[in-house]
């Protein structure tokens, strides 16, 4: 028995700013003070702050260490985890309040969350099965094998409104009723893992940090729709991810988990990782089972609906990650517990990956119908350095932009695809005034269009000619006209491609013509990118007026394009200038401009 | 895993561990004084004895031992004091593992004061 645990973040974002070394030098430190026997140190999943890792917690107490040194663990052993006086200093900061510390729970970060999917994250060592079990970890299947009918699993499943994590917001329930109806002789439970957007890392974090929850709520699925076998369609991107969940399979079946007669109840069910190599496709449905059949990751026509014809021609179903991962925790405390949080057709909660221009970059969950300014301005810590909101990103290359004046919407599935974007799987960018619009449509298309993966003509050749014309606007070269032929495009991709990367790649492009129109005229009459992002179309100059002539601007310019003397002003030969930018960063005295 | 059983087996051996992670517990707190005096007169023993049979007892759902500096009587190190919600801050001095036990026992879990233990209780002249 330990007095004290003291929990290290062993998420992909810890590991990244060195968790590894600050676990090492922990563990090397407490057996130098004879403390081993008395702390333990446990590593965890994410904690959702990423921003400001390496994290580490200490409990009982509950003190939230933050972007912890290997040189403070000296202090933090001796002075806390000997003699209990907490390092103040060292804190998350957000916790420290004159009148002591605060709870975690109470900071704007935790406070307004909601943790189902990720609530073992940060909590439990995911690589210790007894731990889940410990946080009530594998009585949800218990309940389903011994007490319930595959039909009363999947009505819970309908009761509790729980609908796709993935992005497309499919009700789960239904479609385990579907497949449960079609009879065959094996069916399969797919999982897909296969997390491609870009700023997405939802799915990663429930791996690495929750693994059995997924496991559990698989063998729970195989249980309702009558198959005896799963498969967890990964990518191979994340390593530590696959780690830990090869350890918990080889855990569950060691505990009998997985494996014959489970729970004596006389159900069969094992489980398997197919490893992705790294094609966005590869999470398109048709084409992640296509994959696991060992061919080529190309999507096929729908219908037959995998329900009816997947994996192997056999009935499947394929669900996310983090629908998974809330399906023990519905069986557990009802469908009506569930259905409580939420909007009217949104239920539960939603897990988040905060990036761009946001203080707290990191996971949150919150309840559906949250409005993106708490998520932003609350949970996110607003956005840094005294810049103004410009845009939210959620859905990734297959999602849009929400402008400002929708900052108060509440998110759910309906809302979100009312204004032009999706829930997606649920990266969310936050851009600002400095972000170009243009460009940022330019770059989700850029992704689409080395992603597609050539099956279809619309989305093979459209998005390449959707790519062109924006690359025109990007340098100035558009006339008006290519907005209105860029649009028919969309369109047509739209409602001719054979998946859902065709399907909505456009969607990028299209939500940001519709609110911000303006960035694209701006580029096309007056050649000019208002956020000054677009190389083609800017220029540096300096401002004789402020130009003290210190030469500094010239010496760090690597195309020799600055020429002055001593304590005169500069000048930029725009012919040479490459627009680095190297210059503007170096001038002390703000006299390099760009426009 | 043949039975619920055996999960509940599993499940009631780790809780006590894993609740130690909880947030709300702001029941009661049980704090050992660990500054340098504390230490030298014996603390360590007493807190690691207090943390392990509040573990094994299943309650630290509802009480968090944790420690705490020097509050000035270092004389009368190691120093325990019981925070009970509502009641008045008990303080015990001059413990050991066999009074850590005792306190537990019967003050933790049975809900009675060990006052010969207790600042104003103990013979301390």
């Amino acid at each position: 028995m330990y007095r004290s645990h003291v929990l290290v973040c062993g998420g992909t974002g810890c590991t990244s700013s060195g968790s590894q070394q600050i676990m090492e030098a922990l563990t090397a430190e407490l057996e130098k003070k004879g403390l081993q026997n008395e702390i333990s140190v446990v590593q965890t999943g994410c904690h959702g702050l990423c921003a400001l890792g390496p994290i580490m917690i200490v409990y009982p107490d509950a003190s939230f260490y933050s972007m912890v040194k290997v040189e403070d663990i000296p202090e933090i052993v001796e002075e806390h985890l000997l003699k209990g006086r907490v390092v103040t200093r060292l804190l998350y900061q957000e916790t420290v309040t004159s009148s002591g510390v605060k709870a975690l729970i109470d900071t704007d970060f935790y406070k307004k969350q909601h943790r189902i999917a990720l609530r073992n994250c940060g909590v439990i060592n995911p690589e210790v099965i007894e731990e889940y079990i410990g946080t009530g970890g594998y009585q949800a299947l218990g309940t389903v094998l011994t007490e319930m009918t595959p039909d009363d699993v999947i009505q819970v499943l309908l009761d509790s409104g729980l609908r796709g994590r993935g992005g497309g917001g499919f009700p789960t329930g239904l479609k385990w009723k579907l497949a449960r109806q079609n009879e065959a002789d094996q069916k399969y439970v797919c999982c897909n893992a296969d997390e491609g957007d870009p700023g997405a890392f939802m799915d990663r974090s429930v791996l690495e940090g929750d693994p059995h929850a997924l496991i559990e709520a698989m063998i729970i699925a195989g249980y309702a729709i009558g198959a005896t076998q799963g498969y967890v369609y990964v990518r191979a991107e994340y390593p530590i991810a696959v780690d830990r969940l090869n350890i918990a399979i080889e855990q569950a079946r060691e505990f009998e988990l997985l494996g014959k007669d489970i729970f004596g109840s006389g159900f069969d069910f094992d489980l398997d990782i197919r490893l992705g190599a790294g094609a966005f496709v590869c999470g398109e449905e048709t084409a992640l089972m296509t994959s696991i059949e060992g061919h080529r990751g190309e999507p096929r026509p729908r219908p037959p609906f995998p329900a009816q014809k997947g994996l192997f021609g056999k009935p499947t179903i394929l669900n996310n990650v983090e629908t998974y991962a809330n399906i023990p925790q519905i069986i557990l405390n009802g469908a009506e517990w569930f259905a409580s949080m939420g909007t009217e057709k949104s239920k539960g909660t939603k897990v988040f990956a905060l990036g761009g221009k946001i203080h707290n970059t990191g996971l949150v969950e919150v309840p559906m119908g949250t409005t993106l300014r708490t998520v932003i301005d609350e949970i996110g810590g607003g956005i840094p350095n005294g810049k103004k909101f410009k845009a939210a990103q959620t859905g990734g290359p297959s999602g849009g932009c929400i402008p400002a004046e929708h900052f108060d919407i509440p998110i759910d599935y309906d809302n979100l695809i009312a204004i032009g974007s999706m829930m997606g799987s649920g990266g969310l960018i936050v851009m600002d005034e400095d972000d170009c619009m243009v460009d940022i449509a330019k770059f989700f298309l850029e992704f689409t269009v080395e992603e597609s993966c050539g099956k279809c003509t619309p989305c093979r050749v459209g998005t390449k000619r959707m790519l062109e014309i924006l690359e025109k606007v990007t340098k100035g070269n558009a006339v008006l006209e290519d907005l209105d032929k860029l649009e028919e495009l969309c369109y047509y991709i739209k409602n001719n491609s054979l998946c859902g990367l065709g399907q909505t790649a456009p969607n990028p492009v299209l939500s940001t013509l519709r609110y911000f129109r303006d960035e694209y005229e701006a580029h096309i009459k007056e050649k000019k990118c208002p956020s000054g992002v677009c190389k083609a179309l800017l220029s540096y100059h300096i401002d004789a007026g402020k130009c003290k002539g210190c030469t500094l601007c010239a010496r760090v310019c690597p195309n020799g394009a600055i020429s002055g003397s001593v304590k005169n002003p500069h000048v930029i030969d725009l012919d040479k200038c490459i627009k680095c930018g190297a210059c503007m960063d170096k001038c002390k005295f703000g006299a390099i401009y760009k426009q | 895993m043949k039975s619920l059983e055996e999960l509940k087996a599993i499940r009631e051996k780790m809780q006590g561990q894993v609740s130690l992670r909880g947030e709300d517990h702001d029941n009661t707190r049980v704090v050992v004084g660990m500054a340098t005096c504390g230490i030298a007169s014996g603390a360590r023993p007493v807190l690691n004895t207090l943390a392990t049979l509040v573990q094994e007892k299943g309650l630290t759902g509802k009480i968090a031992v944790t420690q705490t500096g020097c509050i000035g009587l270092c004389q009368y190190e190691p120093i325990v004091e019981v925070m009970e919600p509502g009641k008045t801050k008990v303080t015990y001095i001059k413990m050991n593992s066999e009074k850590a036990a005792e306190v537990v026992e019967r003050h933790l879990i049975g809900g009675h004061i060990v006052e010969a233990y207790t600042l104003s209780g103990a013979d301390i002249k």
